[in-house]
């Protein structure tokens, strides 16, 4: 498969795994309005995932569609980062986990914007809207829960303290980027880190909370090896098309 | 008799009733009105947040996007009808909070339908068709209720209704093209809910206890079993359109009344699937009292920190 192929995958599956996770809480939010936030942001992440495997669908060429994509993959060929993947935990989790990636969407697709790819820079246009105001939903609780109670700082503190090793992958990059930026279809993702490291830093300070000090760095995801989270998702996402094989639903 | 009794407030209370005018959140009113209002606004709020559990059960394994997409749609709908309802609801002098307590403690109802499970892929467009169908029968009759707050809470769902009910119909349409396993599926979907859709619209007239003065009082506009007879005229021709057969032997069209003579329905199964016996009673109290539970930290949080702004502010 070609570089813009996975590429365009590398996207797509972080949409549709957040996505997915999201909808698991369908019903189950701390308060109806979160209920309905939560459930407009897992809606906007499918819709984003779909017009990015209908492109990959005609960049892939092999007469697959968007479904088939999305649904018939193994494990090993996801390619989205670890930190999409983590469980919703409580509220804090949800919160911090979504945060981070909103940060780092916000940026992407603003670059995006520039990508020579018209078909990307038309879906970073479309997404960025919704992302500046998941961004804004997210960075809004996590100060609320950060400045909150005792238990509400230090509930987000570890949560925040659990998802940081999975914060730099974000900025993973390989020789499937190194070709597209130099056709100025990808986004050099490590001319993101500073503003990245400043929009949170911001944020962080607003919430009173802090990053720890523990560096390490979790990857694999975008080389399809995941956490041991992703085969049970993938077990219900691909539940239908598994047992019923060739059916239009 | 009644009449000579009546305050002068009651008199105008009934005249506006009667003229159609329509109650107001400060407009004067029987405490009863006040008390049949809540009880039934409430109920139908907490029918929409408990709604939301069964069909949320298949949002993670919906068969494509496009199907992933739109169930997402539905029950992010819900939750929005189920907000302003319980808004509708407050004008009443009732809290959130409190009707919250009473749906976990047990004490409020909601729709009996949503005590049984959803099994299949199939059962989500059975629910769309059948449960938003029958629901859509009573809201439309409710965009007409003499409680102004509640009319207008009705108009505007009613509008999303019915694109539920579309979606679900169209689902079903999709299976029964399908293969065989799939117009069985759909079939099963359609025995295993087609009497508990009817249920939904209650007690038959003669033994509904709130009937009558909802009635007087232009709060409800048809009886349950009026509903319940358009709701099967409406729904037969859909159902043999696709070929999904009624489970149900005694049906048949009667022309002297213009509608569909039907089989009895189980009404000892209704009544212990409202007093807490269904089979998903005790999951779906139990999922909101989680959900109630985890999210109290939350719910702290967010006005300690509120309370922390304004304190900022105000020095």
């Amino acid at each position: 498969m070609n570089s813009l192929y996975k590429y365009i995958l590398r996207i797509a599956d972080d949409s549709l795994i957040l996505g997915q996770r999201l909808s698991e809480l369908c019903g189950h939010g701390p308060i109806i309005e979160e209920d309905i936030a939560l459930t407009n942001i897992a809606l906007d992440l499918i819709g984003q995932a779909t017009s990015l495997y209908e492109y990959a669908a005609i960049v892939g060429g092999e007469g697959k569609t968007a479904d088939d994509i999305a649904f018939l993959r193994f494990e090993r060929e996801y390619v989205n980062v670890l930190l999409v993947e983590q469980p919703n935990g409580d509220f804090g989790m949800t919160i911090a986990r979504q945060w981070f990636f909103d940060s780092f969407r916000v940026l992407f697709y603003d670059a995006m914007l520039e990508s020579t790819d018209q078909q990307l820079a038309a879906i970073a246009e479309k997404s960025l809207k919704e992302t500046k105001y998941h961004w804004k939903h997210s960075s809004e609780w996590l100060v609320r829960l950060g400045d909150g109670t005792d238990e509400s700082h230090d509930r987000v503190q570890t949560a925040i303290n659990y998802l940081h090793r999975y914060v730099d992958e974000l900025f993973f990059m390989d020789e499937v980027d190194t070709a597209l930026i130099t056709e100025g279809i990808a986004v050099d993702l490590a001319s993101l880190k500073v503003a990245f490291d400043a929009k949170t830093s911001e944020v962080m300070e607003m919430a009173t909370l802090s990053f720890p000090t523990n560096n390490w760095k979790q990857v694999g995801g975008r080389v399809g090896k995941h956490t041991e989270h992703l085969g049970h998702i993938l077990s219900e996402l691909q539940y239908m098309q598994r047992a019923y094989p060739n059916m239009e639903w | 008799m009644k009449e000579i009794n009546m305050t002068a407030l009651e008199q105008l209370f009934q005249a506006k009733i009667e003229k159609d005018i329509k109650i107001e959140p400060k407009d004067w009113m029987p405490e009863a009105y006040r008390k049949t209002l809540i009880r039934q606004i409430s109920q139908h709020a907490h029918s929409e947040i408990i709604g939301m559990l069964p069909e949320g059960n298949w949002i993670t394994r919906a068969p494509n996007l496009r199907r992933k997409a739109v169930l997402l749609a539905k029950v992010q709908d819900e939750a929005g009808h189920g907000q302003y309802l319980y808004s509708a609801m407050e004008t009443l002098g009732e809290s959130r909070d409190k009707s919250m307590a009473d749906l976990i403690s047990g004490k409020a109802k909601y729709s009996s339908i949503f005590n049984y499970p959803t099994l299949s892929w199939a059962d989500i467009g059975a629910v769309g068709w059948l449960v938003d169908g029958a629901a859509i029968m009573n809201q439309v009759a409710l965009c007409r209720t003499s409680y102004g707050p509640y009319a207008r809470a009705m108009v505007r769902i009613c509008k999303e209704e019915s694109f539920h009910q579309r979606q679900g119909f169209e689902i079903m349409c999709t299976l029964m093209k399908g293969s065989k396993e799939q117009r069985e599926m759909a079939q099963d979907a359609m025995n295993r809910f087609w009497w508990p859709s009817l249920m939904m619209f209650g007690p038959s007239d003669a033994d509904s206890t709130h009937s009558q003065q909802s009635i007087d009082w232009k709060v409800k506009r048809y009886t349950n079993d009026e509903l319940r007879q358009s709701f099967i005229n409406a729904s037969v021709p859909q159902a043999e359109l696709i070929g999904l057969t009624i489970p149900d032997k005694d049906l048949k069209w009667n022309e002297a009344k213009g509608g569909y003579d039907f089989g009895p329905i189980d009404w000892e199964e209704f009544r212990q699937v409202i007093s807490g016996n269904g089979p998903c009673n005790a999951e779906r109290i139990a999922a909101r009292k989680q959900a109630d539970d985890n999210g109290q930290w939350v719910r702290e949080a967010a006005s300690a920190f509120a309370e922390k702004r304004s304190a900022k502010k105000a020095s």
